[in-house]
This record gives structure tokens, C-alpha cells and sequence, in this order.
């Protein structure tokens, strides 16, 4: 499925390569020409020949990439709240690089944000080493602080006589218009920084992340790889800055991962799939807002992945609420009728096996139901093709109206054998093997017979040496009598 | 000197600066004050990131109450904030509980997607309304002065904005003498609140009720991300000054006159944004607060560390 996603990459990242050598990227603003059919638009940029189209898809697509799997290690070691805080403090940095620039210069920008991002992760710690401050007052102390910082120094360049200033208001919700070719660098830079990293250290992050009194106890530095992390983490967010904005870069930092989480267990495999999570948000974010005319490139972009992961929730095949629920509902349905055929197999062991079919009354006597709800119960069975149905007409004199017969397919026959045959093994385990009273086991039974596999049957069958009967007395149905479609004579006979 | 005085008494040198600057500072001093009252309970229940949380999360609610209203007028605002704000909750708890994620990639994951749902709304909406996305962030305090002049029996009564947030703070302030004890022993010790048969859950939900009305009441002036630092800020520098929960709550007081003064003379002198600069003087007045404060600084604390460390050498001498 997400394969193409994988070839259009690789043909993009060829592009990207062929045009620099050719240096034709050139900064434009995209949606800028007056062409407002939307399919035309559609074409424009699903066929990327535009190259300003083909630098904001890729570097949405390297952005997504980039907090994605940087995402798999912040949420698995629950930084998520320390990507938000991180992500507010970079704002005074951005401003202070600017002031220093005095042009929006990246690399001098990126060193500033990095540069306030660690004060704020410092004064964190510092905080919470040597006051008796909690964490979370900590990084909301921060993150308001710096923030407002942040707000107080852009408003004053902004004021300030030198314009050209007016990108770094961008910086607050991010926007694709202005994204040049200059601007991928970091973000190609970060994402390979963070693979190289991701390969050559990956089992030492994993065990630090996981077992970090382990990871100290065999050697590690842990606290150098917690540093690694933060470092990479502050890469990521200041290189994304331009694009998703300081408030909601946080969004993809934790969005990805957390419904790569939700798909599978395995580190690697969540690095993989929350990376590509994240490339398709960008990538399908940035085309929405590239339709919309007004639409920030952030927020869409993070409410693409949001779906995303409200699909995988309800829907992933393996633990999605909606398959789960009717798994589950299956199941109910499965242990009902398998009730229902149990109780037909009783009402004709209480008549001896005399005919091969009963009346319908008396098995609604035996389940204590009303004959419309037994009604509906047999006719659940007959559409499963577990037992046929046949009417009776009573003798001429009665004035009783005609008779319902039920009998069993050879089907419904095996199911409803095996289940009196697991329930009546299991009573019989339980008082010999496990010395229950006889009168304590039916419960327990009632709710074993629906899951116990074939082979623990055997197994148990031959602990307690082929029994005949059960502790209340009742034949036990071999499987050979399941097989024939009919109970043994002798037994019949015993009985 | 002369220049520092000059600058301090500029926002107050003629009678239309003075009456228009106490309206900003009054404002101020009822949003922090109301800020700070609430985020006491919520910086001791270790929920201020919560509180970061529900304050982005009540966006998409203020928005489509907006849009379906056609106005800012704070009931409707109120109710559609607090129904985000519950949905926000209410989806971090269901997926902290219900689902593998852990409660901050809960809270982050929540919190977020309403916010970016708030924005995207706000931008398809734009261009007729006076709703900035940028509004949100940091406010507009400064224009408390212009919002519209209220008549009570035919008697001009003051300002639209100042009333209402007078209404919250006074709600506030009433809701926190009355429920003080209730409020005190759920956040301190929740067994022995639910062992004195208190509703604890109905408690922790009047005080996000109580929360999402501060933020909603607050946003306008000082913006999502600033209601956040009114709410630690007045907290956590009292803590170091004194040690019960009274004291630390009458304290918000002072701090919240400060903060609005200060923050009015540093917009004025260096042409912040008032709300940021609101946050810079409780920033300003925190770290005196961290260093020196009697209660757990962290310079007295190290003092008398160091003067147990002595008299320990000594004893053991």
C-alpha cells in the first residue's frame, strides 16, 4: 500500500538531485497564477512538474519523514510534552539569530533556536535538580516563559526601521509559500543525521530508552544518548520550524509514532511505519493546502495525521475498536447458538436418543425461554445449516395446534456433541484432578466448553483414562460418537 | 536616571493615557488574578500541562461558537469552549485508558489536533472576521479601552470587556472561598477526600469547568499559550515564598498587581506585546523568588544545607 508513496520518494529525491546540478529550483510562491479550476490545480501538483510544487511536496514529505521517526523515540521514552516545551523555547532563538543576521540567514536562525531550546531543556533540569518544583510546573514555567520572550523580541524586530521581517511571523503557524530550495538542506542534513544515528546506535538508544538501570549497569552512557536524543529532537524541530510553526510541530513529533504504536510492537517496525505516516500527512497536507487558498500548511498537515490515526484506531484490521468489536460480537453470536445446539443435544439425551428429532416446546421448556424467542434461536440454527425444521400436523381429534419437530443436521450434531463433550470433561477434570466439588463445576465449565481447542480435549481425555461418565452420572460422548452422527448403543442402552 | 523616570511616568502623563492605561492594568490584574487562583489547584494536582492542554483545546469550540453566533459575546463563547475543552478531556482520558498510548502522547495528541482543527476553521472562516490566528497566541490586551461602552439604567457604567472579566474573577474568587475546603483536601490527598465522602470526580471536574472559563474569559487578552504562564507563574513563585496553600493564594494578589503594572511600563518602554510582556515581569519576578525565596530557594536552600553539612563534621568530630 504505501509502496508508491516509497518510488515517488526516490523519483523525487532523483529530481531534487538532477535540479540542483541545473540549479533551476528557484523560489516561487505557490498558488500564486490565477488558474482556479481545482482539477487543473490537481493535476499541477500531483504530476510535479512545477518546481516550486516540487520543492514544498518534498520538503513536506522529508518534514514528515523526519518527525516521524524521531517521533518513535520521543513517544516511547514519553518526552511528548518535552517536544511541546522544546518546541516554544526555540521562538526566543529564531528572534536573537534574526537580531545578529539581521536577514533570515537558516543557518544562523537554526543555531540560535538551537541554542534556546537547550537553555530551556537546562533550566528544566535545573529546576527540577535543585527546587522542589514538579516537572510539569517546570516545562509549562518554561515554555510560557520562553515563549513570551519569543513574542516580546519578534514584536520588537518587527517594529524595528530594517524591514524584512516579515518571514519570521511564519514562524508561529508555518507556511509553505517561501519554502526555497536553501531551505531543504537542513532538513536533507537533519535526516540523514538522524538515520546515521539511528543505525549505527540503534541498539544502545533502544536498551537506554527501555532499561535504562540496565543500560548503566552494562556500561552505556545513558545520559550521553538521552543528550543524542535531545540534540536530534532539536535538529528536527528547528529544521521543521518554517513549515508546521512552533505551536503544532509538537503535533508531529507524537501523531505519527503514537498510530505506528498502535500497528505494531516492534522498535524498528515503528520507526518505518511512523515515518511513512508522517511523509503521507506532509505530503497530502501540503496538497490541501495547496488547494485551500488560505489554508496553513500546519495545522492541515497535522490534522492529516490525526486522521490517520483515527483510522488506524477504529479500523487497523488487528486492533482496531471496530474489528475488535466485531470479533467480539461474532464471538457472542458463536457461544449463543453453540448454547442453543448444546440444549437441543440435552432435550434428546433426556428422551434417550428415541427419535432423531424433538418438539420445539420442549426444548423452550429446557432453555426456560418463550417459544418466540426459541422461534428465532432455531431459525439463527436453520439458516446456518445446523438443523432442519418440520411441522407435524397433531392427531385429527386434538384440538392442540400442529406440532413443531426440530432435528439436527449432521453438522449441527458434531457442534452440539463436542460442546457436552468439553463440558462434561471439564467437570469431570476439575473434581478429579483439581478436587472441586462436583456441585462447583458447571460454572466454570459453562465458559471453558466455547474456547477449549481440540487437543487439550485429548490431552484431558487421556489424563483421566477415557472416562464414560460425568460426576453427575451422564454420559460423556466419545469422539467416535461424534463422528458416527449417533450416541453408541451401549451407552444409550446404560442409560 | 532621568530617563528611567521619564520612562516610568510616560504611560501616565496626560488624564485620557491615565484613564486608558488603569483600564489596561485593571485587566490585567483580574486575568492573572483569576489565572493565578486557579492554577494554584491546578500546579499543586500536578496538572499544568493539563492545563496547557485545555486551553489549546477549547480553539475549535470558541471558533465554531463564533461562527454559528456571528459574536464574541461571551456566553455562547463559553459554552462552546467548555464543550471542546470537556471533548479534550474527555478524549485524553479515553485514550490514556482505552488504547496503548501513554498519557503525555495522549495529552500531546489531543491537544494538538484540536488546536490545528481550531486554526483550519479560523482560516476557511477568515477574511470577514476580527478572529486572528495570531490573536490567539498572544492577545490584544491593549484594546480592552475600545471594546464597547456599557449603559446600566440609562448610566454610562464603564467597559463591555472589564465587566465581564470582573464577572469571572469575582466567580472565581467566590467559587474558590466556597469550595476552598473540598478544593484543599482533593488536591492534597484524594483517599482521604473520597474516605470523607467527597465527590472527588465531580470536584476535579468543577475545577476544569472553573479552568475553561479563566481560559475563555482570558484568551482574548492575553492569548492560549500566555493563560498558561498566568496560571504557573503566580503559583510557583509564591510557593517559594510561603509554605500553606492560604498564604500562596492571597499572594496571587500582589503578584497579579505587579505583573500588570510591570508588563504595562515594559510594552510601553521597549514597544512589546502587553500580554508577553505581562509574562516577562512575572519571569522577572519569579527568579528572585527561585534564588532567594525562604521557602526552598535554591540559594538558602543550599545555606542550609551547608550549615547541616557543618554541624553533621562537627558532631562527628
Amino acid at each position: 500500500m504505501f509502496l508508491p508513496i516509497w518510488k515517488k520518494l526516490k523519483y523525487m529525491l532523483l529530481i531534487l538531485v538532477l535540479s540542483k546540478e541545473a540549479s533551476v529550483l528557484k523560489a516561487a510562491q505557490i498558488s500564486s497564477e490565477s488558474d482556479k479550476d481545482w482539477i487543473n490545480q490537481a493535476i499541477r501538483f500531483w504530476t510535479f512538474t512545477d518546481p516550486s510544487i516540487q520543492i514544498i511536496a518534498l520538503g513536506a514529505i522529508l518534514i514528515g519523514i523526519n518527525c516521524g521517526l524521531m517521533g518513535g523515540y520521543v513517544v516511547s521514552r514519553r518526552l511528548s510534552m518535552f517536544g511541546d516545551t522544546l518546541s516554544h523555547a526555540v521562538l526566543p532563538g529564531i528572534a536573537v539569530g534574526f537580531m545578529f543576521s539581521q536577514s533570515k540567514n537558516e543557518a544562523v536562525l537554526m543555531i540560535g533556536a538551537t541554542l534556546s531550546g537547550f537553555l530551556g531543556v537546562g533550566i528544566i533540569s535545573l529546576l527540577k535538580r535543585h527546587t522542589k518544583m514538579k516537572e510539569d510546573s517546570a516545562m509549562g514555567l518554561v515554555l510560557s516563559g520562553f515563549y513570551a520572550l519569543g513574542i516580546c523580541l519578534i514584536t520588537y524586530l518587527q517594529q524595528s526601521p530594517n524591514g524584512g521581517t516579515s518571514g519570521l511571523e511564519s514562524y508561529l503557524f508555518g507556511s509553505l509559500v517561501g519554502l526555497s530550495d536553501r531551505d531543504l538542506v537542513p532538513l536533507c542534513f537533519c535526516l540523514s543525521l538522524i538515520i546515521i544515528c539511528f543505525i549505527l546506535l540503534n541498539k544502545e538508544l533502544l536498551l537506554s530508552g527501555f532499561d535504562p538501570s540496565f543500560a548503566r549497569s552494562v556500561g552505556l552512557p545513558v545520559d550521553i544518548l538521552q543528550f543524542c536524543i535531545w540534540i536530534l529532537m532539536a535538529f528536527c524541530i528547528v529544521s521543521s520550524l518554517q513549515v508546521i510553526g512552533v505551536v503544532l510541530v509538537s503535533a508531529l513529533l507524537i501523531i505519527p509514532a503514537s498510530t505506528a504504536g498502535l500497528l505494531t510492537y516492534r522498535m524498528s517496525q515503528i520507526l518505518v511505519y511512523s515515518g511513512i505516516l508522517g511523509a503521507l500527512s506532509g505530503i497530502v497536507g501540503c496538497f490541501l493546502s495547496f488547494m485551500g487558498e488560505r489554508l496553513p500548511a500546519g495545522p492541515v498537515i497535522v490534522l492529516c495525521s490525526t486522521l490517520l490515526f483515527l483510522a488506524v484506531l477504529f479500523f487497523s484490521p488487528a486492533r482496531g475498536i471496530l474489528p475488535s468489536w466485531f470479533r467480539t460480537r461474532r464471538r457472542g453470536q458463536r457461544i449463543r447458538f453453540e448454547n442453543t445446539l448444546k440444549a437441543c443435544y440435552q432435550v434428546l439425551e433426556s428422551r434417550s436418543f428415541s427419535s432423531q428429532s424433538f418438539p420445539q416446546t420442549a426444548l423452550a421448556q429446557r432453555r426456560g425461554k418463550s417459544d418466540a424467542e426459541i422461534e428465532k434461536e432455531i431459525g439463527v440454527l436453520i439458516r446456518e445449516g445446523y438443523a432442519t425444521r418440520q411441522e407435524f400436523p397433531t392427531e385429527q381429534k386434538s384440538e392442540l395446534p400442529s406440532e413443531t419437530m426440530v432435528s439436527l443436521t449432521p453438522s449441527g450434531w458434531e457442534i452440539a456433541s463436542r460442546m457436552i463433550r468439553n463440558h462434561r470433561l471439564w467437570e469431570l477434570y476439575l473434581t478429579k484432578e483439581a478436587s472441586y466439588a462436583p456441585d462447583h463445576v458447571h460454572d466454570d465449565a459453562e465458559k471453558i466448553e466455547h474456547v477449549i481447542g481440540e487437543k487439550t480435549v485429548r490431552q484431558i481425555e487421556r489424563i483421566l483414562d477415557n472416562p464414560q461418565r460425568d460426576p453427575h452420572g451422564k454420559p460423556i460422548p466419545s469422539q467416535d460418537d461424534i463422528d458416527r452422527g449417533w450416541l453408541s448403543p451401549p451407552l444409550v442402552a446404560d442409560k | 536616571m532621568l530617563d528611567f523616570a521619564e520612562a516610568l511616568l510616560d504611560p501616565w502623563s496626560t488624564r485620557e493615557q491615565v484613564i486608558w492605561n488603569l483600564q489596561i492594568v485593571f485587566m490585567g490584574m483580574m486575568v492573572s488574578l483569576s489565572c493565578g487562583l486557579v492554577g494554584c489547584f491546578v500546579v499543586v494536582r500536578r496538572m499544568a500541562l493539563l492545563g496547557d492542554a485545555v486551553s489549546h483545546g477549547i480553539l475549535p469550540g470558541i471558533v465554531t461558537a463564533y461562527l454559528i453566533t456571528d459574536s464574541l459575546s461571551i456566553g455562547p463563547v463559553w459554552i462552546g469552549a467548555c464543550l471542546a475543552g470537556l471533548g479534550c478531556g474527555a478524549s485524553i482520558e479515553w485514550l490514556r485508558t482505552k488504547t496503548p498510548l501513554r498519557e503525555d502522547a495522549a495529552m500531546g495528541l489531543t491537544f494538538t489536533s484540536f488546536f490545528a482543527l481550531g486554526i483550519v476553521l479560523l482560516s476557511l472562516e477568515a477574511g470577514a472576521t476580527h478572529l486572528d490566528p495570531a490573536c490567539f497566541l498572544y492577545g490584544e490586551i491593549g484594546l480592552t479601552p475600545l471594546s464597547p461602552k456599557l449603559e446600566l439604567w440609562g448610566l454610562p457604567s464603564g467597559n463591555q470587556a472589564l465587566w465581564n472579566m470582573g464577572v469571572v474573577c469575582l466567580t472565581t474568587m467566590i467559587s474558590v472561598i466556597v469550595f476552598y475546603r473540598f478544593l484543599l483536601v482533593t488536591s492534597f490527598d484524594c483517599s482521604l477526600a473520597r474516605s470523607l465522602g467527597m465527590p472527588v470526580i465531580w470536584i476535579q471536574y468543577g475545577l476544569m469547568l472553573l479552568l475553561a472559563l479563566v481560559v475563555v474569559a482570558s484568551f482574548e487578552s492575553v492569548g492560549v499559550i500566555l493563560v498558561l504562564a498566568m496560571m504557573i507563574l503566580p503559583p510557583v513563585s509564591s510557593a517559594f515564598l510561603f509554605h500553606r496553600l492560604p498564604s500562596i493564594l492571597m499572594c496571587c494578589l500582589p503578584l497579579s498587581i505587579f505583573y500588570s503594572v510591570a508588563g504595562l511600563q515594559l510594552a510601553y518602554s521597549m514597544n512589546f506585546p502587553i500580554s508577553a510582556s505581562m509574562a516577562l515581569a512575572g519571569i522577572v519576578i519569579f527568579l528572585p523568588c527561585c534564588l532567594l525565596g525562604p521557602n526552598g530557594g535554591v540559594l538558602t536552600n543550599s545555606k542550609k544545607l551547608k550549615t547541616r553539612k557543618s554541624s553533621r563534621d562537627l558532631s562527628a568530630n
